[in-house]
């Protein structure tokens, strides 16, 4: 239908992203991508943490871990988490507007676009030294920037009120004002917060006509939040949709909309289907403890917690496999995703603890079948992920030898989540972080997102002490409460 | 018909009078209640030094009186006429072009026009000496105050940003010039901008640390600010002589042509022969410090149109959509710190050659207050509310001393001067009461398409740190 290039090239990329609030996970582990030229929707119940992934991407929030890259036109690469908010704008180009609209009210709807062109009229007019003195280099600038305003306006049906105080404009009005102000810019991604939150079904029908004028026009690729199914279904070529912070679906509207983990997360499911679906995942003894009070302190078990409320739900737990990112139990996509799970256990005769095992330590990342989905388009544009992130790191096992793992959280600093992500990079025993070269901290920093913290908590010197001296004595990470402490206090060194 | 029509409205006037009449009476007595002991009694010390108490019954007759005639007045006659007015305007629905009148039109053209007339009218009709009073004490104070208003217009009025410690900035300006003209002998031209960079660089060096503080706090660190330049002025007495102040401060050449020294060869009453008088020097100054006032607006209305004013009044609006949009928060509000400071400056380096002395007397928190309530008072970001506020406001203070007239009615230990702050006080209420945005309230937008309209004030904001 429009001649844009569908060739798949990201134009965004976020990877194993997290924020943390404190002890609450607003973002948990999340991974995307957008396309170039594409409407890449993000789509979620309320507080699934959808702004919270805004303000990452544009610098208003640093993210607690996980890397976003955005690829401009020319290729250049820019890490959007390193970077202070406004350069976001200026160098990598990517645009945002608010879910609360941020107008400058008292400025002329003229000026609101003047103002988006700041950078280029800095320069025109020599830091403003050159123009004070009247150069034609800036008149030139400003005449320019006039009539890029203009082009804006008249895609946003706002021409005739062009000298009226952003404020006075109607609700609809003002959205597409903030878009046009946002495109002023010369963004390549537009990232918009519920841009038809508020509006009649006539605007909303003017926000879709801007926003493919907005494609057409500048080939902007675009990155939006909404409710409006109307909108996003219609719209929309690519659907990301997060629960809890997780992402439990991706891929084109069709997909999404007859995705069960998606119906579930949106429509809910019934209290008897949920007590039918832990019986068949195996969870018995959570439906036995129904009646009573759900032990909230200890090990709760993913699908449990959505029992046991949000509170509880926040709570890191530090038993001695997992701090168990039981985030928001209540995740219905969860239980739907637990019983596909189970299904797919007892086809491969595995035995229940295991399964269970499993879906403990996996529950910091979305589905598995989504996860799988999506690392497989992450990897797409490389080779396959798993095989040349293994090669990075010298001395990668494809599997344990002997098939048992080394406890690799003895380690300080390293705790079960870390030792999952090593694992997947063929890291299974000491020695091997041992070996560890300057070479391969620095990609194991890269990957963990970690920055300095693997040579600060001198993890190649412990494990050379582990290497050497294994199963001597216990380690102090034995102790539960102690490691939670180090591991709490190691990621508020990192936040600050 | 006529008559059933008329006889209501006289039953209406009736009872307004007899309305108004009994809340004269309320207003007495509450005036009687609030002046009696203030106004009526006096303690005062006889010969014997004494505690006597003095009645004033008669001075407290007039002032209740006065009350009660004021409101019979208003309840009267004022109000219903105001409540006419506003009916008529609200019968006329479709709301008439109202044609601005002349005077409107040009307002800005014709006071800059009347302020260079303004020292030759003066010394024509009041002749030389006369004319001293009006152009040092009305026209030099005022225009000082009304540069300082523009300059401090740039940060709290553009850019949003409280400042209660602008006084700093002209004080740096003014000792900058006094010790650099007193030791190196450096002229008034080229210390001008020295003063007024040294000034702006101060500006930067209050900004770093104030700028992750909004509101309440940025004002309370500016004002910390201002305190601190005065008490190291008053104890670096190796350098600034302390409370004694710095005295001897060379005056202004014409660019070292004519100079206002009688002792000098090229004294101005010698190259043009006229008589002796000190009122040259004051008029030259008064128009030294007219071009500098007008070269600051004139800097403050080309810098609105630069992308960096329309960044400060952004910043003014919202500071995350600023951030949104690629602007460099941090130093959009350094240049709005420097460049206001950088007009104090000046006006600091002009007052220390005007005064031929300066102590740290002359930059006390007052004139902060005062230079705030210019800029507020004014209308934010108006130019031209701003010099009418300076007007009311420093000339007001001025007249005040004029007006020994008053002295006829309340007795000849009346002292006008002494009520300044009180009546200082009022006029700002009532100002604030009866156009609670400033004089000018409306917002000249810095570009258009069409034409021109002016920004009312509800949708500005005052900015919030």
């Amino acid at each position: 239908m429009l001649d844009r290039p569908t060739s798949a090239s990201p134009i965004l990329q976020v990877e194993r992203l997290s924020m943390r609030f404190g002890g609450l996970r607003a973002i948990d582990d999340l991974s995307f991508e957008a396309r170039r030229g594409e409407i890449t929707a993000l789509i979620g119940p309320n507080g699934a943490g959808k702004t919270t992934v805004f303000n990452c991407i544009t610098g208003f929030y640093k993210p607690t871990e996980g890397m976003i890259t955005m690829t401009r036109r020319g290729g250049e690469r820019y890490l959007l988490e390193r970077m202070p908010d406004f350069h976001i704008t200026r160098d990598a180009k990517v645009a945002r507007t608010f879910q609360n609209i941020r107008l400058f009210a008292g400025m002329t709807v003229l000026e609101n676009l003047l103002v988006a062109q700041h950078n280029k009229l800095m320069r025109a007019s020599g830091f403003t030294i050159l123009g004070l003195f009247g150069f034609s280099g800036y008149k030139k600038a400003s005449a320019e920037s006039i009539e890029v305003a203009k082009f804006w306006l008249d895609k946003a049906d706002l021409i005739d009120r062009a000298d009226d105080p952003a404020g006075d404009l109607p609700y609809g009005a003002q959205r597409r004002l903030e878009i046009a102000r946002a495109m002023c810019t010369e963004p390549e991604l537009l990232c918009l917060d519920e841009p038809a939150a508020g509006l009649n079904p006539h605007e909303s029908a003017a926000l879709n006509m801007l926003l493919n004028e907005v494609r057409e026009a500048s080939g902007t690729s675009i990155l939006l939040i909404e409710h409006d199914m109307s909108v996003v279904m219609e719209i929309s070529d690519h659907i990301v949709v997060l629960e809890y912070g997780q992402k439990i679906s991706d891929g084109d509207p069709a997909s999404v909309k007859s995705d069960p983990k998606v119906i579930a997360a949106y429509l809910g499911v019934d209290d008897e289907e949920i007590e039918d679906l832990l019986t068949e995942v195996g969870e018995e003894s959570v439906v036995e403890g129904l009646d009573a009070e759900p032990d909230a302190s200890h090990n709760v078990e993913p699908s449990a917690s959505f029992f046991a409320g949000p509170i509880a739900d926040t709570i890191a737990h530090s038993d001695e496999e997992e701090h168990i990112a039981v985030s928001p139990g209540a995740s219905r996509a969860r239980i739907v995703e637990a019983r596909e799970k189970a299904q797919a256990a007892a086809a491969r005769k595995r035995t229940k603890p295991e399964a269970r095992d499993k879906k403990g330590t996996t529950a910091a990342a979305a589905g598995a079948a989504a996860k799988a989905r999506s690392s497989g388009k992450i990897a797409a544009p490389e080779k396959p992920a798993q095989a040349e992130r293994a090669a990075s790191l010298s001395g990668a096992l494809v599997k344990p030898r002997g098939g048992k793992a080394d406890d690799l959280t003895r380690i300080k600093g390293i705790g079960a989540a870390n030792e999952k992500k090593l694992h997947a990079h063929g890291i299974f025993h000491f020695d091997q972080i041992a070996a560890w070269k300057a070479a391969d901290v620095k990609a194991a920093e890269a990957y963990l997102a970690f920055d300095g913290r693997i040579k600060r908590e001198e993890w190649v010197k412990q494990a050379r002490l582990l290497a050497r001296s294994k199963e001597t004595e216990p380690s102090p990470r034995a102790d539960a409460g102690k490691a939670a402490a180090s591991r709490a206090a190691s990621a508020k060194g990192r936040r600050k | 018909m006529a008559e059933a029509v008329s006889a209501p409205r006289m039953e209406a006037r009736s009872s307004n009078i007899t309305g108004a009449f009994r809340e004269a009476v309320y207003t007495g007595l509450v005036a009687l209640g609030m002046f009696v002991l203030l106004v009526g009694l006096k303690t005062d010390q006889n010969i014997r030094n004494e505690l006597i108490l003095v009645q004033r019954w008669g001075l407290l007759a007039v002032f209740v009186g006065v009350a009660m005639v004021g409101r019979f007045v208003f309840a009267a006659f004022v109000r219903p006429a105001l409540a006419k007015r506003r009916a008529a305007r609200a019968a006329a629905a479709v709301p008439e072009i109202v044609q601005e009148s002349f005077l409107k039109k040009n307002f800005n053209l014709l006071a800059i026009i009347f302020l260079f007339i303004f020292p030759p009218l003066v010394v024509t009709t009041l002749g030389l000496q006369g004319s001293l009073k009006w152009v040092d004490n009305f026209g030099i104070q005022i225009l000082i105050y009304v540069m300082l208003g523009w300059g401090l217009n740039i940060v709290v009025g553009l850019a949003g940003l409280l400042d209660l410690g602008y006084v700093a900035f002209y004080a740096v300006g003014a000792y900058s010039y006094s010790l650099l003209a007193i030791h190196f002998g450096w002229s008034f031209w080229i210390l001008l901008p020295v003063a007024g960079l040294l000034a702006a660089c101060w500006g930067v060096i209050l900004g770093f640390p104030v700028l992750r503080l909004r509101g309440d706090y940025l004002a309370i660190v500016t004002l910390a600010f201002g305190e601190i330049i005065r008490l190291v002025l008053i104890n670096w007495t190796a350098v600034t002589k302390g409370t004694f102040g710095i005295s001897g401060i060379p005056k202004v050449t014409f660019f070292g042509l004519i100079s206002f020294d009688v002792s000098d060869p090229n004294y101005i009453a010698k190259v043009f022969d006229l008589p002796m008088s000190g009122v040259y020097y004051k008029i030259f100054l008064y128009y030294l410090i007219l071009c500098m006032a007008l070269v600051t607006a004139f800097v403050s209305i080309r810098l609105r149109r630069m992308p960096v004013g329309r960044a400060w009044e952004a910043l003014r609006e919202d500071e995350i959509a600023c951030r949104s949009l690629g602007i460099n928060t941090t130093n959009t509000k350094l240049t709005a710190f420097a460049t206001g400071a950088m007009f104090a400056g000046f006006a600091g380096s002009f007052f220390a050659a005007r005064q031929g002395f300066v102590s740290p007397e002359s930059f006390v928190f007052l004139e902060s207050a005062v230079v705030l309530a210019i800029v507020v008072l004014g209308g934010m970001g108006s130019l031209t509310g701003i010099a009418v506020a300076a007007v009311v406001m420093i000339g007001g203070t001025e007249i005040l001393r004029e007006l020994s007239f008053l002295k006829v009615i309340f007795g000849p230990d009346f002292t006008p001067e002494l009520y300044r702050m009180l009546l200082f006080g009022l006029a700002m209420v009532i100002v604030m009461v009866w156009k609670p945005r400033g004089f000018v309230g409306s917002r000249e937008p810095t570009a258009f398409l069409k034409e021109k309209k002016a920004v009312s004030a509800s949708f500005t904001k005052e900015g919030h740190g």
